[in-house]
């Protein structure tokens, strides 16, 4: 297990509603969109412990595309993971009647409600109780910054931050009005970070997200979003890793690395055909390409996949 | 508004309209090219075509005073239409200005993409960490449905744009409007991407508009009904973040309006600079029936 906050307090009198003070630390772990990817979850796990972090936090969407989803639930309950909500804990918790994902295009819906048909039918009451408690937003210290994490957006739980949508402007405008240096969100699965300001003896953010894997760093004092990535499925760049990140408050200012995660994906493509999930999705598990929800992306995000 | 004023608009009295909020400047609109289109198509909701001056060009220098602005308010995204934009000799430089602060789309009607324009498009694209998206309009299967609303032989240059943009490496967003009843259902729009995949488009991308009953399309079908108000409507939470004008505004060279859609009624202009804009504003236009009960949303 962890060392994890052991009580973390609910912020007094906060302007923002359903959020958490998780504490103080220089070294944590944020785990994205799972996706019911529990083989990816527990190989995440101890790859964080391997690589001495202080915390582990999850930032939503546990279930969705892949098999089991309870099996996710569980590894995250029984590590005392501090998670938050993504829509879809909002929206199996509430019984919605989809996943609130956010999708407008008839084929990224139909996708997206197979998925959340079978989510919702295999995750047992008690989880989506339990996911009814669970808060909006964390806030933390990390050094001296103040972080903000969220699963799409601090202003919309469904609102999809990409690199090549999302100005300097709007994510400043985010960050002054919520109150925080760092904002740190998941939702859209593919993983960016980009810093604002350049400050003294760092390399400043040029507005291009960091590479897969890539250490980017920035001196003091850092203002920028990190957004983790997923560990559900691959990050439509054919590989069949996936990923989680790393913020760290070093001596040189903010650090950030994006760690990918190999696992045994052709045992999960097998569990999600016996479970009659569809091809498609087993197809981007084998490949690391996307073949479903592509609609809502960006131009450029679109243009750099297979589909 | 005065209120008899309002109630020319809605054909009623004594009767309250709902407010949209303004939740925050995500998207700004420019009226790039005026109302002037090298095209005169008969369901334009604002009745663009060549000889249309009602809503002047704007030039880069005047963008670029909205851009600052639209920068300093947090604006997460941009999109220029007309008219038909690529008619402002300035766009190239124009959407420069633009990709440097944010993403952009440009909505056109493709007749003016040459091989070279879609290369200085792709390059520009290319140079910014922003999304370009190229959004081109077609209103049928064939030349016969296409040409009966866009004009005598649009649908051939709409396909050679198509391919110009293709071989460039971009990939434009399709725009049909319910005109075209076929792409609607499901089988006609799976029909529609298929014809799009034979032109080059191996990723096509499909959005299907409701029709505005405005301008030269009030003429063409029918104009709204007065039953057709959004008065007495009570808007939830959800409801009102959905529209566009809860999140976006629209410049144009005489000023600042709530919506891309209303820039002929001159109650809809909010004033000379975005800040003074950013306030809630009623839906009394019949218009604002087809963006609530349709979901229509002029963004992609």
């Amino acid at each position: 297990m962890l060392p994890q906050d052991p009580s973390p307090s609910p912020l007094p009198a906060s302007a923002f509603p359903r959020e958490l003070f998780a504490g103080a630390y220089r070294r944590v772990a944020f785990f994205g969109g799972i996706y019911s990817n529990y083989l990816a979850l527990d190989r995440a796990l101890d790859l964080a412990r391997s690589l001495k972090v202080d915390a582990v936090f999850a930032l939503g969407d546990f279930g969705a595309f892949g098999p089991h989803p309870d099996r996710a639930v569980e590894i995250l309950r029984g590590n005392g993971i501090v998670s938050i909500q993504g829509n879809y804990e909002e929206a199996l918790s509430d019984a919605a009647e989809d996943c609130r994902c956010g999708y407008v295009d008839p084929r990224d819906n139909h996708y997206a409600r197979l998925s959340f048909d079978y989510t919702a039918a295999k995750t047992a009451a008690p989880h989506k109780a339990w996911m009814g408690t669970l808060p909006r937003h964390l806030r933390m210290t990390l050094g001296d910054r103040r972080v903000l994490c969220c699963h799409g957006s601090p202003r919309r739980i469904n609102e999809f931050l990409w690199a090549s949508a999302t100005s300097d402007a709007f994510l400043r405008k985010l960050l002054d009005d919520y109150q925080t240096d760092l904002l740190i969100c998941t939702h859209t699965g593919l993983h960016w970070s980009r810093f604002l300001e350049p400050a003294s003896g760092g390399s400043a953010g040029d507005g291009r997200p960091a590479g897969n894997g890539l250490l980017a760093r920035h001196g003091r004092p850092a203002r920028g979003i990190i957004n983790v990535g997923a560990l559900g499925r691959p990050a439509n760049n054919g590989r069949t890793d996936v990923w989680f990140a790393i913020v760290e408050a070093g001596d040189d200012g903010t650090r950030i690395e994006f760690v990918p995660v190999a696992y045994d994906h052709a045992r999960l493509a097998a569990e999600m055909e016996r479970e009659g999930l569809p091809p498609e999705f087993r197809e981007t598990i084998l490949t690391g390409w996307w073949t479903t929800c592509l609609e809502i992306l960006p131009a450029k995000e679109r243009a750099s996949g297979r589909y | 508004m005065p209120l008899d004023e309002a109630s020319r608009l809605s054909g009623t009295t004594n009767i309250v309209f709902p407010d949209v909020p303004m939740l925050g400047l995500d998207t700004v609109w420019f009226q790039v090219a005026g109302s002037v289109c090298n095209l005169a198509c008969t369901h334009c909701f604002i009745s663009c075509s060549p000889d249309n001056h009602t809503h002047a060009m704007m030039d880069a220098a005047a963008v670029e005073i909205y851009l600052r602005e639209s920068e300093s308010l947090g604006v997460r995204e941009f999109y220029f239409t007309g008219g038909e934009p690529f008619l402002n000799p300035e766009m190239i430089p124009i959407l420069r200005a633009a990709l440097r602060r944010g993403p952009a789309t440009v909505l056109t009607n493709g007749t003016l993409i040459t091989a070279r324009r879609a290369a200085d498009l792709k390059a520009l694209s290319e140079d910014s960490a922003y999304s370009l998206d190229i959004r081109l309009s077609l209103d049928g299967f064939d030349a016969a449905a296409n040409d009966a609303i866009r004009g005598p032989g649009t649908f051939v240059r709409i396909l050679e744009a198509i391919g110009h943009l293709a071989a460039a490496g971009l990939n434009p967003v399709i725009t049909v409007t319910e005109a075209c009843e076929e792409a609607v259902g499901s089988a006609g729009r799976a029909r529609l991407l298929g014809r799009l995949r034979d032109l080059g488009l191996d990723r096509p991308r499909l959005k299907v508009m409701p029709l505005l009953l405005l301008g030269a399309e009030a003429g063409r079908t029918r104009a709204y009904g007065k039953e057709e108000t959004l008065a007495g409507t009570e808007l939830t939470e959800a409801d009102a973040a959905s529209l566009q004008c809860a999140s976006g505004r629209m410049v144009t060279a005489e000023g600042v309006y709530v919506c891309p859609i209303l820039i002929d009624f001159p109650e809809a202009r909010m004033g000379s600079t975005l800040a003074e804009t950013l306030r809630p504003f009623p839906l009394r236009h019949r218009a604002c029936h087809t963006c609530h009960v349709q979901g229509l949303n002029c963004r992609t």
